[in-house]
């Protein structure tokens, strides 16, 4: 077996690394920035560039060497490569070969093009060893077009009532995935700071979002009305102010699995 | 469908009373008749009879979707809930087509004496031809247990804003025996005396919880104190020769109970009266588990008749003499009922006795002196008091006796359902019996939302071992668990069977070392059984 479970993480014998580990080791593999891949406390770290300015963002001054995609990475005679996963900026799904076998992690991923993620690339392989977070045959997600011309046309009805809109996703990803699909002509997208912070690392490494607004405690509440605010779902929405917060409408859902998705 | 799913949808995505009650009216106004008169029995747990089984359901829906048992199983843990689970898995319908809720209703009915190959043709056509909420509803009506967030209350509410009748009036036609096939909506709500049915009951009139005693109640001598009763709330009926006799579930269950028979000839005929239904031998109450040893059976051997017979213990008195005298003060009301249980002399029939105080703080004593009477505290009524329909603050109160209390450590939780099905929101408790842990009871709410999800948090993390939608955990967390009453069990591996059981808090401050023990318990048993 070219990889196997142990209670670390995924694990290559042969080239003594894992991927993904849960554990603090000394090589690690990462597919992406999230917490649940990204671990801290392992000595060596190799990501992605794409991924990378994210990791750091989240786990400091860490040992991490960075590839492109599609570049290979030779240990002890296994052959690594990091291949597009279509799940957030710079995520990748792994590929591991080994005299002419071929292993392929997929880390999360997801089918449909986001826009802002690097589109997910099938990648040849003998073995698939697939996440399977939304795997399950009860979830069947909308197009992506059709959630967000929902959710667009919720804003307006929103504005048109007065209220502030706010939506809420993971600050990394699916918040600039939000972003990403909502029709500006509407009104300012305003941001929590989590979220904003991570747009601003996404923008430092040259991918364009839609220009979002921080929210602070300098701005008058009652500009947010009509317009929409991107949280992520454990917010403090104390500057929205008193009066807002009660009229707010509550909106959180889900963007993910390999179409993309609204659960409202 | 239409309307339903409409009116479902927006039940769904409010917690607000009035979108509730809007909601409704305009369900109410949109919908024709037959499907409001199924809508208003779905909405007080009315269902048709059942033609088809859930085993069958699942069988179909898995291969509908072309799923292996396994996966189906798998998502339907997720889920926690069968009718959910499977609208969500089945392929998208290709022809959606329309129909009404009756229309559903009665094909679902038409399938009774069908074989077995129909009644799969006609599900599997069915939910092909439906959206996603409308198969969720299609199977809710089959597998009942349609919660839909109104309680029959609001449902009287909205009912009364549509029609313009009172609320209290609906109510009363609401209650008993009815059934879309036994009448319908003209009949129903519009125009029937609700007399005419004569086994109909009234709306039972339940009282509020008292949280900081009666003292700002007013002057005592306005009041009239009973002790409350730890049995089933009941009605007995007696009009035109026959009784019926209801429990506050809206059950019919004369049959369970032979021993008020005798009282169809000893009561007046026209006589209505509200009370408990109480296990009772030699002299005192018995506790309320021997009760439930005979509820849940068809046949009333001698032997449990023998070992947990039930009186009537009457509080109040709604029809006299054929009038319904409900505007009555309760202290006249009371004074007929006090004649009336002395003139009938009936074994069965008992007065719930008045408890006689001058000052409010005598009653603190009688309180805590509840358990020694097999009560569960004390009923504080307005002595001019109208018997009301439903909840009503102000008239009628209840003022419980402290809860007993242990402290134990988890060791199973299991999923929720519905909303919940994500979280693990059921708990198994246990105590001490030396080194051992020993499960005693299972125990649920009581803790906030952020506490729910804390605790999630750490089952996820500290799985033992899963037993399909169970997990054991490693035993850590310590909750006080409140009770109303300890009995024995031989059901139960400890021994003992707690009334009412729920978590108060969680105490992150003990360790589980400290959680009680099962000698702790059987001590409780001692001192209160």
């Amino acid at each position: 077996m070219l990889l196997t479970f142990t209670s670390k993480g995924i694990y290559c014998r042969q080239a003594d690394v894992y991927i993904d580990p849960w554990k603090p080791v000394k090589k690690a593999l990462i597919t992406h920035g999230h917490a649940d891949h990204s671990r801290w406390g392992h000595k060596h770290y190799l990501s992605t560039k794409a991924a990378a300015p994210v990791i750091y963002q989240r786990l400091g001054d860490i040992n991490l060497e960075v590839v492109d995609f599609g570049e290979v990475t030779q240990i002890n005679d296994v052959k690594f490569s990091f291949h597009p996963a279509g799940h957030i900026v710079g995520s990748a799904q792994i590929r591991v070969e080994y005299k002419g076998e071929v292993w392929v992690v997929s880390g999360d991923y997801k089918l449909e093009n986001d826009g802002i993620s690097e589109p997910f690339e099938p990648v040849k392989c003998n073995t698939f060893i697939t996440e399977s977070t939304f795997g399950l045959p009860i979830y069947k997600w909308a197009p992506q077009k059709e959630v967000f011309a929902d959710v667009n046309a919720w804003w307006q009805q929103n504005k048109e009532a007065g209220k502030v809109t706010i939506l809420t996703g993971y600050a990394l990803g699916k918040a600039q995935r939000i972003i990403e699909h909502l029709d500006e002509g509407i009104g300012t997208i305003y941001t929590h700071g989590a979220v904003e912070n991570v747009n601003e690392v996404i923008r430092n490494q040259g991918v364009a979002l839609k220009p979002t607004v921080r929210v602070t405690q300098d701005i008058d509440p009652k500009e947010f009305k009509g317009n929409i605010v991107v949280g992520y779902p454990f917010s403090h929405w104390e500057p929205l102010g008193k009066e807002i917060q009660a009229i707010l409408s509550w909106h959180c859902f889900w963007l993910d699995g390999t179409e993309g998705s609204s659960q409202t | 469908m239409k309307h339903f799913s409409t009116l479902f949808t927006q039940l769904d995505q409010t917690t607000k009373t009035l979108v509730k009650v809007q909601a409704l009216v305009d369900f109410f106004t949109e919908a024709d008749d037959e499907d409001k008169i199924w809508a208003i029995a779905i909405l007080s747990h009315r269902r048709p009879k059942r033609t088809v089984k859930t085993k069958e359901l699942r069988e179909w829906a898995a291969e509908l979707a072309n799923l292996p048992n396994w996966l189906f199983e798998e998502s339907y843990h997720v889920v926690g809930d069968l009718a959910e689970t499977i609208a969500l898995s089945l392929p998208v319908a290709e022809n959606l087509e329309e129909k009404s809720l009756s229309y559903w209703i009665s094909s679902l009915r038409e399938l009774k004496d069908k074989s077995d190959e129909e009644r799969k043709e006609a599900v599997v056509n069915a939910w092909m031809s439906m959206g996603t909420t409308e198969r969720y509803i299609f199977n809710k009506i089959i597998t009942g247990g349609f919660r839909m967030g109104v309680s029959q209350k609001l449902m009287t509410r909205a009912l009364a804003k549509h029609t313009g009748i009172e609320e209290s009036m609906l109510a009363h036609r609401l209650m008993g025996n009815w059934s879309p096939d036994s009448t319908d909506y003209e009949n129903l709500i519009l125009s029937k005396d609700p007399g005419e049915d004569k086994s109909r009951p009234y709306p039972f009139y339940l009282a509020y919880a008292l949280e900081d005693g009666p003292e700002g109640l007013g002057k005592p001598e306005e009041w009239i104190v009973e002790r409350k009763w730890d049995g089933i709330r009941g009605q007995i009926i007696v009009r035109g020769g026959e009784i019926y006799v209801w429990s506050r579930g809206e059950e019919l269950v004369t049959d369970k109970y032979p021993e008020y028979e005798p009282l169809k000839e000893k009561l007046p005929d026209g006589t209505v009266l509200d009370g408990e239904i109480l296990p009772f031998k030699d002299g005192s109450p018995l506790p309320f588990n021997l009760l439930q040893t005979r509820i849940g059976r068809k046949n009333l051997s001698k032997n449990i008749l023998q070992k947990a017979p039930v009186v009537f213990k009457s509080y109040d008195v709604l029809e006299w003499k054929g009038e319904d005298i409900r505007e009555k003060p309760f202290k006249e009301r009371r004074e007929i009922l006090e004649r009336l249980v002395v003139n009938t002399e009936a074994d069965a029939l008992h007065i719930s006795e008045v408890v006689h105080f001058e000052k409010w703080q005598q009653l603190d004593k009688e309180r805590e002196d509840s358990r020694q009477y097999a009560s569960e505290g004390l009923m504080v009524k307005r002595a001019d008091s109208t018997y009301q329909s439903g909840r009503k603050k102000g008239d009628w109160w209840k003022w419980k006796v402290e809860p007993l209390t242990v402290d134990a450590v988890m060791i199973y939780a299991m999923r929720g359902h519905g909303r919940r099905a994500n979280l693990y929101t059921d708990y198994t408790f246990a105590v001490w019996d030396g080194e051992q842990l020993v499960p005693f009871t299972k125990a649920y709410s009581g803790l906030t939302d952020k506490e729910i999800n804390e605790v999630d948090r750490y089952v996820k993390r500290n799985t033992i071992d899963r037993f399909g939608p169970v997990r054991s955990v490693t035993p850590e967390l310590v909750f006080e668990i409140a009770f109303e009453g300890i009995n024995k069990s031989t059901r139960h591996k400890s021994g003992i069977a707690l009334r009412f059981p729920r978590i108060k808090r969680w105490r992150k401050d003990k360790p589980k070392e400290e959680a009680n023990t099962l000698e702790d318990l059987h001590q409780l048993l001692e001192v209160y059984e």
